[in-house]
């Protein structure tokens, strides 16, 4: 008969504990009961389900198929009432008993909430498990007057989480300066700096005395008789272990319930593991010394008696996008023999603290940049004696050989302190899997899911063991808006955002950049099918006035020719033009049009109704062209019309925009004269029949063209690449151009979700398309009707300008002059 | 002080630049939302037109090769580039921007490194 096993609290330590049982063998009846109602999910990531980086769903850790497949009987949204100690059954909320022979209390820890009146009205929430969280985003919108109190990791992490949802936050704290626990006054100082910055109010101290309002509130009051107006309220002043259950059966319990190193409670049939733990005096609100505890009672509990847990040194992060700061180790400066070593760049808003202490790194502080975490963390957890590496202390060099370091690491060190995975466990999965991706091994292992903080190290290791090791490309838009495109796209379409500014404001930085504005720009324009506040502000120049700036502040003008087939007439007005606007310089441009260069942007509108064409987009990330081949209209070789079908294909393209340049190309036959193998679309004449290609590139570096399919008709052909390209357009990210997209989705992939898709995915994606095409418009027609009054003039002054301001400028320019030598 | 009037607010876009030239110099006006400030408009790199660039903050990015100036001081952003910029103060009254052309102030290098 297995012994029967009962675990109270179905969270993150009780349920890893499970896992690590179930590792060494199958000898227990198991079962689990949970006060939530739902499985094992990732708490840690709440906030991100808070703040929308992450759904309910992507933060489940176990699913019900894991406790299933395992025999767990599990007893969801029951809670554990009482502890019959001497007839070894737990009692339930619904009065039944369930024996055990062994009892793992797991029970967690449960928010603080200080004792003040008011704290029980209407909108006064916590914030700890998912059914808080979802309240809170039940509550929250646009210009709610928020007030979070509690200025910790957990308090900030709310606060953004509900600004991000458009709420109007006020942190106050108790103290004088922010998550006072992990940093020293200066740090403190840089992080409110930054969380002020994202437009969150921070009021330090502030001592609450009372929740004011009539049934719902209304405000706070503190101890100063000071008054904030308040219509939701979230209290983040700390946990405390939820011991109840083990102190009313009698345990020994203090703060938490009393364990060993072996985890074992003063009654020896029954253990406990997680926050609701005292160990050796101290208590736990992170989850990496959790997770060893899961390990060493799993050994306790099954009859492998020997590991004995000690703490790790203290390592926190602040899961804030954009706002980096990590905490180690020990922070108190008075502490004898502890020296300090610090860096500070305002302007950057870095702040770098490290302790040392016998020539050891005994704790830190990381503001702003915490690229080098990791190899502190190293240095501290490996007792590196520091002597020889003073002068490198705050720069830490990059180790040439990136397997040096974790070499030196057992294969028992933990790397993901959130889902306490370890290094051997990685390495193994490497060889076994062929691993070759940060991505991969986080599918495998769950290391780096959670917090991140641990990724460095993961590619470290994958660099050092995986043979053919693949760096991931970068996908975070930029530090101004720190998010993911697919996180953006989904945060825009989810909020219903719909201008640049406003994303910007509620999102970002509030000021955004070069890089993130036209990306951001893109991405509305796509999702919204151009239905959005078009921003201009937020563009290239290119976008503003619809032609390429030159090296001379110039413009070049390049008119739309489809399929590069041209007529006398076009050809005899270009001609006047160029005469009539003095152009410098007509080319054949190398994708089978004409360039005419060195327009001055005042007579841009000019230009272009003398021209009486549509825009070439060649400014733009845009459709460009398509190129064609002679095909069967005259080519003695020709199987497919090849002129005709790609004129067409410009046509139905023509004026949208795309992540990046978008080239095209049609051939007649196999020989391919108009290049179409290495367009970003390419179709390819065969007899009977049209080869669709993509991710072609002849640019700065040179990639033949993938086969998306091959179809009998030319329409056929034309539908598949309208579901490529509207594909690329809703998934590529901003400046990713075919040829990397194709080859971060694989071409399988693509055809998957394309060509191979059911009929009434093919037809949504490209009813998108048909929308945007719709909404769209030849650029030019601006020459008729301006963005702005101003957008192509240079203005002339209202009145006439003093002399001695004239003089001024040449001043002005004699010194740029001579700086320029 | 000598006050020029410029032109009208709304000539001049939220968070865009326009040019204005004056004799010899050309300036570009930015509205950084309501707030208007002039700058010389060649960029010190090799004279890309700042009135064509994108505000962020109160800093503009040039349009040819990516520099950041500061509205404000006409320093550049980046401390490696050391080569700086006039600004003129520049006003609003009555829906009109006025710029003082003879206030025209350079930060020299010293000042720059300071
Ligand atoms: C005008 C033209 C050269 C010519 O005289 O023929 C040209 C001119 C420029 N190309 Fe190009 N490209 C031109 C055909 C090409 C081609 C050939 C083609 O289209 O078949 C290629 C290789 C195919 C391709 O697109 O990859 C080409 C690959 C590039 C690249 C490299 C792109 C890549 O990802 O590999 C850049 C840089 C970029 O886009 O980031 C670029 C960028 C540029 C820019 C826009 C640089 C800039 O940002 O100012 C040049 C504008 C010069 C100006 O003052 O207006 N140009 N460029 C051609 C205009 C074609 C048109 O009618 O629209
Ligand atoms: C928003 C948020 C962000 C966090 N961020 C981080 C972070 O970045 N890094 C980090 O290290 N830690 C973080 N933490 C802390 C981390 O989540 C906890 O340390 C960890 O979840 C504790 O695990 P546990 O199993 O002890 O408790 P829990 O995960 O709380 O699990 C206990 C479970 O027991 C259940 N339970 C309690 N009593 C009973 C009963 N009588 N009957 C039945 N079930 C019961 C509870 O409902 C609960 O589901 C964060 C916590 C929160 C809330
Ligand atoms: S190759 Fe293209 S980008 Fe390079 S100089 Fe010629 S036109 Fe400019
Ligand atoms: S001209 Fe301004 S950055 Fe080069």
């Amino acid at each position: 008969m297995p012994e029967k096993l009962v675990v109270v609290g179905n969270g993150m330590a009780g349920v890893a504990c499970v896992e690590h049982i179930l590792k060494h063998g199958p000898d227990f009846e198991i079962t689990i009961f949970g006060d939530e109602t739902h499985v094992n999910y990732n708490r840690i990531l709440l906030s991100m389900v808070l703040a929308g980086e992450k759904s309910a769903d992507e933060i489940v850790l176990n699913d019900i198929d894991w406790y299933r497949a395992h025999g767990i009987c599990t007893r969801l949204g029951i809670r554990v009432s009482r502890i019959d100690r001497g007839a070894r059954v737990v009692i339930d909320r619904n009065g039944q008993s369930t024996p055990y022979d062994k009892l793992i209390l797991a029970t967690g820890s449960t928010a603080f909430i200080p004792p003040i009146p008011g704290v029980d009205k209407e909108n006064v929430h916590v914030f700890r498990t998912l059914d808080d969280t979802n309240a809170l985003l039940a509550k929250a919108r646009k210009g709610l007057k928020t007030v979070v109190i509690g200025g910790g990791l957990l308090g900030l992490e709310a606060a953004r989480g509900l600004q991000v949802r458009g709420c109007e936050v006020t942190v106050i704290h108790l103290m004088d300066s922010l998550m006072e626990r992990q940093l020293d006054a200066t740090g403190g100082e840089y992080l409110k700096r930054r969380i002020e910055s994202l437009g969150i109010r921070v009021m330090l101290p502030r001592q609450t005395a009372a929740i004011v309002g009539n049934g719902h509130v209304d405000g706070l009051r503190f101890a100063s008789g000071e008054e904030l107006e308040a219509e939701l309220v979230v209290i983040a002043a700390g946990i405390k272990p939820n011991a109840i259950l083990a102190r009313e059966a009698g345990l020994q319990v203090n703060r938490g319930i009393v364990v060993n190193d072996f985890l074992e409670t003063s009654d020896p049939r029954i253990f406990a593991v997680g926050e609701c733990t005292e160990h050796r005096g101290q208590t736990f609100g992170l989850v990496a010394p959790l997770f060893d505890q899961a390990r060493v009672l799993a050994a306790t509990i099954t009859d492998n008696r020997g590991p004995v847990f000690s703490p790790p040194a203290p390592a926190a992060k602040l899961k804030i996008m954009g706002i980096d700061i990590f905490s180690a180790g020990s922070i108190d400066e008075c502490e004898p023999g502890v020296e300090v070593v610090r860096y500070e760049d305002p302007a950057m808003g870095a702040y770098k603290k490290l302790l040392l202490k016998n020539s050891r790194l005994h704790g830190m502080i990381l503001v702003g940049d915490i690229e080098d975490e990791q190899t502190y963390l190293d240095w501290m957890r490996s007792g590196t004696d520091l002597a020889p590496l003073r002068r490198q202390l705050l720069f830490p060099p990059t180790v040439g050989d990136p397997g040096l370091a974790v070499a030196e690491m057992p294969d028992n060190e933990t790397i993901c302190g959130c889902n306490g995975v370890r290094k051997g466990e990685i390495i193994e999965a490497i060889h076994k899997h062929g691993i070759t991706t940060l991505g991969q091994l986080k599918a495998r292992t769950k290391a780096s899911t959670s917090c991140g903080s641990c990724a460095g190290l993961c590619e470290k290791l994958l660099r050092a063991v995986a043979p053919d090791f693949q760096e991931e490309t970068k996908t975070t838009l930029c530090s101004c808006v720190p998010f993911s495109y697919e996180r953006l796209r989904e945060i825009v379409r989810g909020q219903k955002l719909k201008s640049v500014e406003e994303v910007l404001a509620v999102y970002g930085n509030r000021k955004g950049c070069e890089v993130c504005k036209p990306a951001l720009s893109y991405m509305l324009d796509m999702l919204w099918c151009g239905d959005h506040e078009e921003d201009r502000s937020a563009r290239f120049i290119n976008d503003r006035v619809h032609a390429n700036i030159q090296k001379d502040g110039t413009f070049s003008v390049i008119p739309r020719m489809r399929g590069g087939v041209t007529s006398p007439d076009e050809l005899r007005r270009i001609a006047d033009v160029a005469d009539k606007y003095n152009v410098p310089m007509v080319k054949v441009t190398g994708s089978q049009r004409i360039d005419l260069l060195g327009v001055k942007k005042a007579d841009l509108p000019n230009v272009w109704r003398d021209l009486g064409m549509s825009s070439g987009q060649a400014y733009t990330k845009g459709v460009r062209m398509v190129k064609t081949c002679v095909g069967t209209e005259f080519c003695r070789y020709g199987v497919q019309d090849s002129t005709n079908t790609g004129i067409e294909l410009e046509r139905r393209f023509e004026n949208l925009f795309t992540p990046h340049k978008f080239k095209m190309g049609v051939v007649g036959c196999p020989r391919n004269c108009a290049e179409a193998t290495v367009k970003d679309l390419g179709f390819v004449g065969q007899d009977g029949s049209w080869q669709v290609v993509v991710g072609g590139a002849a640019g700065k570096s040179v990639r033949k063209a993938d086969l998306l399919i091959t179809v009998e008709t030319t329409e056929q052909a034309l539908e598949a690449a309208g579901l490529f390209f509207q594909y690329y357009r809703e998934n590529g990210n901003y400046l990713e151009r075919s040829y990397d997209f194709v080859e971060r989705l694989g071409i399988e992939k693509i055809r998957k979700e394309t060509v191979y898709a059911p009929e009434e995915e093919r037809r949504k994606i490209l009813d998108r398309l048909h929308r945007s095409k719709a909404l769209s418009q030849d650029a030019w027609l601006e020459r008729n009707h301006p963005a702005n009054p101003t957008q192509f003039v240079q203005i002339e002054p209202m009145e006439r300008v003093p002399m001695s301001a004239q003089a001024e400028g040449s001043v002005v320019r004699e010194r740029e002059e001579a700086q320029l030598v | 002080m000598t006050w020029t009037k410029i032109t009208r607010v709304e000539n001049i876009p939220p968070r865009e630049g326009r040019p204005v030239r004056i004799g010899e110099l050309e300036i570009a006006i930015f509205n950084v939302n309501g707030r208007f400030l002039t700058i010389e408009n060649a960029c010190p790199h090799r004279g890309g037109p700042l009135c064509d660039g994108i505000v962020t903050g109160t800093a503009v990015v040039c349009p040819l090769h990516g520099r950041h100036f500061d509205l404000e001081t006409g320093m550049p952003v980046r401390a490696a580039e050391a080569k700086c910029l006039a600004v003129f103060p520049t006003r609003v009254e009555d829906g009109v921007v006025l710029v003082d052309l003879t206030a025209g102030r350079a930060f020299n290098e010293s000042e720059a490194a300071a």
